[in-house]
């Protein structure tokens, strides 16, 4: 019987090929859509996180008091200890020390006099370390838009707006001009190797990037760093990890008397993240799940369309000596089959989509320039994320809500007279 | 004798609710059938006859009454012997053919005999067989679209004869034929009737069919109104 019935399924499109092409589309929409909630979601949260927040950061507490002002003196000491003890009690995230700071930036032409200067937000960077992911998740392979990245701690990028605004060509040499941990006067000498453009607004305007053994040397801050800075291995922000780690290390490591005590903070403590992420993961629920819901109502009613198409040939099977509970069961199998189908190459159709938004993205550039004076990072392009979920998703509308229609559908075998399955038959 | 006996029905009524009030499809009947018999049930719209053919059938239940088909009380069956007597025993025909449009004749025919778990093998001899038997030879893997009404209608016959029922139900089987189909339709049934001794019981208002039935009973406003032995009918030729 089984064998006869797949012959039909497979002979009759409208049993078949439609139903699993609607599946496939539903199903491939609600992951994409899923997948792009998803990757513009965790991109706003992942550029904030690696410009500045980290999914967590630790730093002295002192410094946390201060942080807006920069404030290198109050910086974390002996960090190779501290990233080597955080990477072994929290392997699920990898470490990395940041120094921040700010100074002037100095052009000087052929005979040493300023050409050009302006103010610079600078970031000391771990390029070089062995296993360092800062080249990753900075993105720079596809950020660089000229040059080169730095190959030593003397060489810099430079964001390609600042490097216009100073009239510098590449490997020209720059000279900042700030102040040492020790609120010193210093200066020193970078080569610009290479711009790029972070599509992050504002921050792209006076932005260089040097790696942190640059910026200790021009800050005699050997040793140390402004903060720690954590990620996940997976670079999802999990809110609900990012805290409970929070709380687990300031609970065994930071000690409220001491402002030179290690705190760490999550994302969501800072500039107002929280009410990012508290904001963001609701609306992404909501959508979703309105989505979800609509598309379980399509999938519901076309099961059950599916099933009230076939209350003739149900009859006749009755007739011919079908029980009831056969005639049934092969309707939900038959279900289950086109929705597991459909939903199998939905959910690649789905996962294709969201890949290729997750390595292309969606360019709004223009659309974030109104946004430029804004306190958030802002991504000028937004990318899909394909994330675990994305691969089992699409089963709840794909399957259940088919098979729920038809089920509801193939209710009336048991609730009506076959008698008066017959006469929908013939009418 | 009693072993003959295929439908014996005692006191019948049956009611259908229409909005808050019932309406009567057949009142007291009583009747009963033998083996072999080639019956009508014949009467104008709306006189109950495929009211009863569904209660033989056991697709409908009585309201009242006692309706015994191949000596199981229908009254105390459940649905799954119901659909065990069905499968093995009967067979049905219908006005409007009721075949499975994307399988083919062979196909539509082997239904019931993959339902009653028969071996591929002899599946495949009864079906030839059936088909023989309503001279649709050479259309076995045509489907049903590819078939003008009277050989869909033969199709029908096939499936509804080929697992060899004792009794055969068809309601209006020549409604949406031609004369010259519904004769050739009737000569194949009288014909399977005489050969397989299968019992027809045809539920018609159809002149041409009354010619070949041996016995007809009239139905009226839900009762038996009449009960007649044909005695030369063209099935007796």
């Amino acid at each position: 019987m089984i064998k006869f019935l797949t012959k039909g399924i497979l002979r009759d499109r409208s049993r078949s090929l439609f139903p699993v092409l609607v599946v496939m589309l539903a199903v491939a929409m609600i992951i994409f859509f899923q997948g792009f909630m998803n990757g513009t979601l965790n991109g706003m949260f992942l550029d904030s996180a690696v410009v500045s927040t980290g999914h967590v950061k630790i730093m002295t507490r002192a410094y946390k008091e201060e942080s807006q002002l920069l404030p290198n003196d109050l910086a974390l000491l002996e960090t190779k200890q501290l990233v080597d003890k955080v990477s072994q009690d929290y392997p699920n995230h990898f470490w990395t020390p940041r120094i921040t700071f700010g100074g002037l930036l100095d052009v000087p032409d052929e005979n040493g006099e300023t050409k050009a200067q302006g103010p610079v937000f600078a970031l000391g960077i771990d390029f070089f370390s062995s296993g360092s992911r800062q080249i990753e998740i900075w993105k720079l392979e596809r950020r660089l838009v000229g040059g080169r990245l730095p190959e030593n701690g003397s060489e810099a990028l430079l964001s390609a707006s600042l490097a216009r605004k100073l009239g510098l060509s590449l490997g020209e040499t720059v000279t900042l001009i700030g102040s040492t941990m020790y609120n010193a006067f210093t200066t020193y000498n970078f080569t610009v190797v290479g711009t790029f453009k972070l599509n992050l607004g504002p921050l792209d305007r006076q932005m260089m990037l040097v790696d942190i053994s640059g910026a200790r040397l021009a800050l005699d801050m050997e040793g140390a760093a402004s903060s720690v800075l954590g990620y996940a291995n997976s670079l999802f922000y999990d809110d609900t990890v990012a805290v409970a780690l929070r709380q687990q290390y300031n609970k065994i490591n930071s000690d409220t008397t001491d402002i030179f005590s290690p705190i760490m903070v999550a994302l969501r403590d800072s500039n107002q993240m929280g009410v990012m992420v508290d904001w963001m993961n609701a609306a992404s629920g909501i959508i979703v799940g309105v989505f979800l819901v609509i598309a379980m109502i399509v999938l519901w009613n076309m099961g059950l369309m599916n099933g009230l198409r076939r209350y003739g040939e149900i009859g006749m099977r009755l007739a011919i000596g079908e029980s009831k509970g056969q005639v049934y069961r092969s309707m939900i199998m038959e279900s289950v089959i086109i929705g597991f189908i459909g939903t199998v190459f939905g959910t690649a159709m789905g996962l294709g989509l969201t890949y290729y938004m997750q390595e292309v993205g969606l360019d709004y550039s223009a659309a974030m320039e109104s946004l430029g004076s804004s306190e958030f990072i802002f991504s000028n392009v937004f990318y899909a994320q394909v994330t675990p979920e994305l691969y089992y998703i699409g089963f709840m509308p794909g399957v259940l809500a088919t098979v729920l229609g038809t089920m509801l559908a193939g209710r009336a075998i048991y609730k009506r007279e076959m008698a008066q399955l017959f006469k929908e038959l013939e009418t | 004798m009693e072993q003959n006996i295929v439908i014996k029905i005692k006191n019948l009524t049956k009611r259908f609710p229409v909005g808050g009030d019932y309406f009567t499809a057949l009142q007291d009947v009583d009747l009963t059938l033998n083996e072999g018999e080639f019956t009508g049930l014949v009467g104008p719209s709306g006189s109950g006859k495929t009211t009863l053919l569904n209660i033989i059938g056991g697709l409908d239940s009585p309201s009242k009454g006692q309706v015994s088909v191949l000596a199981q009380a229908l009254n105390d069956t459940t649905h799954k012997e119901r659909a065990q007597l069905r499968r093995e025993n009967m067979g049905f025909i219908f006005q409007s053919y009721n075949l499975l449009p994307v399988y083919t004749v062979f196909e539509n025919v082997e239904l019931p005999l993959i339902l009653n778990k028969i071996d591929s093998q002899e599946r495949r001899q009864k079906v030839a067989q059936a088909i023989e038997w309503v001279g649709l030879s050479d259309k076995t893997n045509s489907r049903p679209a590819m078939l003008s009404g009277g050989e869909c209608q033969r199709t029908a016959i096939a499936r509804a004869i080929v697992h060899q029922p004792a009794l055969v139900l068809a309601d209006e089987p020549t409604a949406n034929l031609d004369a010259e189909n519904s004769h050739h339709i009737m000569k194949i049934m009288v014909q399977l009737n005489q050969e397989l001794s299968t019992s027809f019981v045809f539920a018609t208002h159809d002149e041409k069919i009354m010619a070949y039935l041996r016995r007809i009973i009239h139905l009226n406003d839900g009762q038996i109104t009449k009960d007649e032995k044909i005695d030369n009918p063209k099935s007796a030729a």
